[in-house]
């Protein structure tokens, strides 16, 4: 095994963790939001699905990536919108809706796909990266850290620009008094359905925009069910960030290492299935799951719609 | 559980025994249209108009999928051999949603349970009697299906732990480790794709009389209504359902919340369990590497629009039997990719939603 | 503070319109009218007492006011203009606000927080303003509060002085108080009743919710007595001026109950103790965390026929102490007999069937399953025993005729044994979980509360069933909130703070001194460790 830690498996190992990272980074951060207001976005697969395919099928269109996120940013808060509805404003159970979203956003998009595009799949252009010369150039870590699109430097940046609006502000407590205790901030004149409704469409932008990294950067093509559970994990990352943007960056970073690992070993040539190493991330949730999950306190109201005066 | 309780469903919605109670004689007739056939036909009208937006003619494509699935011999044969391990998912999913639990993981436990039973099966042919090689193929499926659900169910029942999480990410690592089983340990030497060995034909569930059906098919009747009976007329199932509907009403009442909770997991994942060994023992005979249908998730919306009823699960059950195996066949015929039926459930569970909400608001009126 | 309105002597309302009006409104719940043609006038410099009973349509008018729900019929008025309040921020808009019983603070935040709590989320919140805000309250109105604690870990008293910080610091013309002492120790309440005059003096209407007769004559300047939705009376802050006490008690009580004072069932009943213990509690203990206090040390003694009364202020172990003897809630010291046998380790099923019994004050969310029919709550704690189960399969007609029988018995209205037992009032619940209880051979019952949120009627029906089952030779431990309650049913009154006995007292109808006695242990005085010293 001392062969595999040559220098293209390294770099192909932190390329592929930064890579795979990024959608799960956005749709956990996107996530987290949902959460703290009492909501749990179980359609967060459904909407990054549709924003893999907007965001690829405008960026295809337009020769454009800014277009082509802007494209999955729609596409996500499109499907946000349906949740909002129904289960913020009519109250519906969270989580049969949230299947629902999914399960139609999985079925839509194919469809959709299989009448634009038959059995092919055409690729986007490599996009361009950013160069910081004497960074870029640096061995391994160079092209992986400093070497990438715009928009992994814009996700980071919303980590920080979250953290601090949870912190600074009164958001962060409007989330929590949503999702702890709707009717205290309901009383206290705060609107519960409206901040509620905010963080749904906040989730289905952020998970939106990952779907479209994953195709137009990750992969640079549309395939059918290709976010594979990535909205999934950004549910669990948010359950176990507790409310801190920059645990889910650590935890999607963790997560992005063990994807990574299968293509970094298939560059290496080993011979292991990829089946097996897939499993790495969702082993590795379970694991913290079962370490820590007494820990991964949720909001009292989590999952539970709110009317006002019902007891 | 219905639509518009919450999760952990302690505050139990007003209508959650609807199934059980009597309803109002002059409304009942209503509430039917509102909460089961209007919604079945929104969701057919939607999935028609997107249907047309794509440039397929939905009357076409409904028509077909009719004659393809129940009016022709062989198509109405293969409904009701699809049947059985949708079926069986009926039964693992009324026990949990009965029960209050957020079963998601059913994927994962179906996969296991059919690649243990395609692994042990054909080993077993000539070894020991054919019933018995199908009882163990069974036993084991149930057995591996429950061993699944241990940790989301330990992790429930003693740390409070939200299954939802917990079931939906042991279906991924189930269905990533039914293919690496198939792959790496349970791989047939024989052939170049990877694949478990396979049952003969003739070591597989018997026909039934002169038809192609699979008798997995009166199995899973049994299953499901057993099941129904266990849950409506038996103490456990009174318990089983007081935990669901109210979990500190049972403490209260001196049930082990946390015991009744693993029955319900071991019960519900071994059915689940139990419908991948059908598939495999009565249809299939082996299991090929990456092989998922996928049914457990779209099984929910069945037996929430059958009310966790196990008659109404049965007929729904059908319905959507004939619906997959006719869109199978109008995927090569009329081009429509297969997926279409997802569009369809999905509109199915948002309609259904739209209904109860409906229903739910009138009857608040009325009172 | 003897009476509230001679300190008021100078600060009569102008006459005509008030802060807010009250215009012929009624509300209507499935099956019954909360509040029906109610008209009031609420006035600056008043403490307005909203007097009733529960259940008298009090808490619907707080709902109205706090714009949580709107009148089906009549309206409201701001300073003599017809308004709507729809919602709960146009309420605080209007200078409305509400202290509800239950307390709407978010734990888990800071104070600073839930001070600020509804102010546009793009903004920070004004620590500095609000810390200068907090120290004038602190001199006004001895008000004085940890700005970073977690709410949550404050007392009830101190989260009540939050709600009231943070209606002072709107600007509020308006402060309603809605059951406010409940959570108080009489001496909290005293001091709750000296600040609300501080509050009227500086030119706010106080409207201060209650169904404590002592307190709204003790705090308020005028008095409106609600009964079954509807106003039967109100005194005026003249005529309150001009009354004694006595008077005055004895007028309110003929608007609340229709009747004299003396003939309400606080009349001090005749004890049916016997000599044998039929339930013996050793050094009890239970562990404690963040939400739920623990119990120490806890020792009692029941006698067959006698009810040993348990008074506390609410949440200071009296439902832990419920659950620990039912065996729900496990034990880390101590020994539980019943009829002398050791039945510590005893499981809730095993202690039911002893003939221990527990009826919860929480009818609807431990007591019953809402969605399931009255049959099978009936039932719900023999679950598998014969004859309603045979071999784990289900008798059907057993199941019904039992709960018919408990239907007729104890006089349950109800369309039928199918009807969801959520569907039932509250009295209702009460009555067939009540003969859920005593079903079989029960030798204790273990009452929580028992006539919390019962109308009137309930009420003296259910006290007068508890003195039955203890003249049948039942030992009764009757844990209540309700002091009158207790003083007239208790031949003994033990009492709790912060999850020990503090004393047990023999309920020998001394009255004043009685109450004044249990009222100090309340607070936490040890008359055990005085009395040793």
């Amino acid at each position: 095994m001392g062969g595999l830690l040559t220098e293209a498996f390294l770099s192909s190992l932190f390329t592929g963790a930064i890579v795979a990272a990024v959608p799960m980074l956005l749709a956990g951060l996107g996530e987290q939001m949902s959460e703290k207001a009492g909501v749990l976005n179980i359609g967060i697969e459904g909407m990054m699905l549709m924003g893999a395919y907007m965001g690829f099928l405008i960026a295809f269109k337009t020769d454009s990536l800014w277009l082509g996120f802007a494209g999955g940013i729609l596409g996500g808060v499109l499907t946000a919108i349906v949740m909002a509805i129904l289960c913020v404003r009519l109250g519906l159970n969270q989580i049969v809706i949230g299947i629902g979203l999914t399960l139609g956003a999985e079925g839509l998009t194919a469809l959709l796909h299989h009448f634009q595009f038959s059995r092919t799949y055409p690729r986007l252009p490599a996009p361009e990266r950013l160069n910081v010369p004497g960074l870029t150039d640096l061995p391994i870590i160079g092209p992986s850290l400093f070497g990438r699109h715009l928009i992994v430097y814009l996700a980071i940046a919303a980590v920080v620009v979250l953290a601090l609006l949870y912190r600074r502000t009164n958001l962060g407590m409007t989330l929590r008094a949503a999702g702890e205790r709707p009717a205290a901030l309901d009383v206290a004149g705060g609107n519960v359905l409206g901040i509620r409704v905010f963080a749904v469409l906040f989730t289905g932008a952020m998970a939106g925009l990952g779907g479209a990294y994953l195709a137009n950067i990750g992969a640079g093509l549309f395939i059918p069910f290709m976010t594979g559970g990535a909205g999934f994990i950004g549910i669990v990352l948010a359950m176990l960030a507790r409310g801190r943007p920059l645990w889910v960056l650590i935890g999607s970073l963790i997560f992005g290492a063990a994807l990574s690992l299968t293509t970094a070993l298939q560059v290496a040539g080993s011979n292991i299935p990829t089946d097996v190493i897939q499993m790495l991330p969702f082993a590795a949730v379970m694991l913290v799951l079962v370490l820590f999950g007494r820990r991964a306190k949720l909001p009292a109201a989590l999952g539970v719609a709110y009317e006002r005066g019902a007891r | 559980m219905t639509m518009e309780t919450d999760v952990n469903s302690s505050s139990a919605g007003t209508d959650t025994a609807g199934v059980a109670g009597p309803v109002n004689e002059r409304s009942a007739l209503q509430r039917l249209l509102t909460v089961t056939v209007g919604p079945i036909v929104a969701a057919f009208l939607l999935s028609a108009i997107i249907l047309a937006m794509v440039g397929v003619n939905p009357l076409t494509y409904y028509g077909y999928i009719l004659e393809r699935s129940l009016f022709s011999g062989l198509g109405l044969e293969q409904t009701a051999t699809r049947m059985a391990p949708l079926l069986f998912l009926c039964a693992s999913l009324i026990i949990a949603f009965r029960a209050g639990i957020w079963n998601l993981g059913t994927d994962g436990q179906f996969l296991l349970g059919a690649v243990v039973s395609a692994a042990t099966a054909p080993l077993l042919v000539g070894v020991l009697p054919g019933w018995a090689v199908l009882a163990v193929g069974f036993a084991l499926a149930a057995f591996v299906g429950a061993v699944w659900s241990i940790i989301p169910a330990l992790l429930k029942a003693y740390q409070g732990v939200n299954e939802i999480i917990t079931t939906l990410m042991m279906s991924f690592l189930g269905v990533l480790m039914a293919s690496t089983l198939v792959k790496l340990v349970f791989r047939d030497p024989n052939t170049t794709v990877p694949q478990t060995r396979t049952l003969p034909v003739e070591d597989r569930l018997p026909r039934l009389f002169e038809t192609s059906i699979s008798s997995g098919l009166v199995w899973g009747l049994v299953a499901v209504l057993l099941v129904h009976l266990m849950m409506t007329r038996t103490s456990f199932g009174l318990r089983l359902r007081t935990v669901g509907a109210n979990p500190a009403a049972a403490s209260h009442a001196g049930l082990s919340v946390p015991l009744l909770t693993l029955a319900t997991f071991g019960l519900s994942a071994g059915f689940a369990g139990l419908s991948g060994a059908s598939e495999i023992l009565g249809v299939a005979g082996n299991v090929r590497a990456n092989w998922n249908p996928a049914y457990g998730l779209m099984v929910i919306p069945l037996v929430f629009l059958a009310r966790f009823h196990g008659v109404g699960a049965i007929v729904l059950v059908f319905f959507y039997s004939a619906l997959l195996i006719g869109s199978e066949s109008a995927a090569r015929r009329l081009g429509v990719p297969q997926d279409f039926t997802l569009v369809l459930v999905a509109s199915l569970l948002i309609c259904l939603g739209l209904g109860e909400y409906i229903d739910h608001h009138k009857r608040k009126k009325e009172r | 503070m003897a009476n509230a309105t001679d300190t008021l002597a100078n600060l009569s309302p102008e006459t005509g319109t008030g802060v807010i009006g009250v215009h012929g409104v009624t509300k209507r719940f499935p099956g019954v009218i909360a509040v029906n043609n109610v008209s009031l006038n609420f006035y600056p410099g008043e403490v307005h007492v909203l007097l009733g009973e529960n259940g008298a349509g009090k808490s619907t008018l707080v709902g109205i006011l706090a714009g949580l729900q709107e009148p089906d019929e009549g309206h409201l008025s701001l300073n003599g203009r017809e308004a709507r309040l729809a919602s709960p921020s146009a309420s605080l808009e209007a200078g409305i606000s509400t202290v509800f019983q239950h307390s709407m603070l978010v734990p888990t935040l800071t104070v600073l927080e839930n001070l600020t709590l509804g102010a546009p989320w793009y903004e920070r919140p004004p620590r500095a303003e609000i810390a200068a805000r907090m120290d004038e309250l602190q001199r006004d109105f001895a008000l004085s509060l940890p700005l970073d604690a977690i709410t949550g870990e404050l007392s009830l008293g101190q989260q009540q002085q939050i709600e009231i910080a943070r209606a002072l610091l709107r600007n509020s013309k308006v402060v309603i108080l809605d059951e406010a002492t409940s959570m108080l120790t009489p001496q909290g309440a005293e001091e709750l009743g000296a600040r609300m005059q501080k509050l009227v003096k500086s030119g706010l209407a106080v409207i201060f919710i209650t169904h404590k007769l002592a307190e709204a004559y003790r705090f308020g300047n005028r008095i409106s007595v609600l009964k079954q939705g509807a106003l039967a009376g109100e005194l005026g802050p003249e005529e309150l001026k001009a009354m004694s006490e006595e008077q005055a008690v004895d007028q309110i009580v003929r608007l609340m109950f229709g009747r004299a004072a003396g003939a309400t069932s606080s009349a001090h009943r005749k004890s049916s103790a016997g000599e044998q213990t039929v339930l013996k509690v050793q050094a009890l203990s239970t562990q404690g965390d963040a939400d739920v206090m623990g119990l120490a040390d806890i020792s009692l003694a029941l006698r067959a026929g006698e009810i040993l009364g348990v008074a506390g202020i609410d949440g200071n172990g009296q439902k832990q102490l419920a659950e620990a003897l039912a065996g729900q809630r496990s034990l880390i010291a101590g020994r539980v007999e019943l009829d002398g046998e050791d039945i510590t380790g005893a499981s809730v099923a095993q202690r039911r069937r002893k003939g221990l019994r527990y009826l919860t004050d929480d009818r609807l969310a431990e007591g019953s399953v809402a969605a399931f029919p009255i049959s099978e709550n009936a039932v719900l704690k023999d679950i598998g025993q014969s004859p309603f189960w045979v071999n784990g399969i289900e008798r059907p007609q057993r199941i019904a005729q039992h709960a018919r029988d408990l239907i007729a018995n104890f006089s349950v209205r109800t369309p039928g044994e199918t009807t969801p037992i959520g569907r039932l009032s509250g009295g209702n619940i009460q009555k067939l979980l009540l003969g859920r209880e005593l079903f079989g051979e029960a030798r204790v019952v273990v009452f929580n509360k028992p006539t919390y949120g019962l109308d009137l009627q309930n009420i003296e029906a259910s006290r007068k069933r508890i003195a039955e089952i203890a003249e049948r030779g039942l030992g009764v431990l009757l844990i209540s909130t309700d002091l009158d309650e207790l003083l007239a049913l208790s031949d003994r009154i033990a009492v709790m703070e912060g999850g020990r006995v503090r004393g047990t007292v023999e309920n020998d109808g001394s009255g004043e001194a009685l109450r004044l006695r249990i009222g100090r242990m309340m607070a936490g005085e040890d008359e055990n460790k005085r009395a040793a010293a």
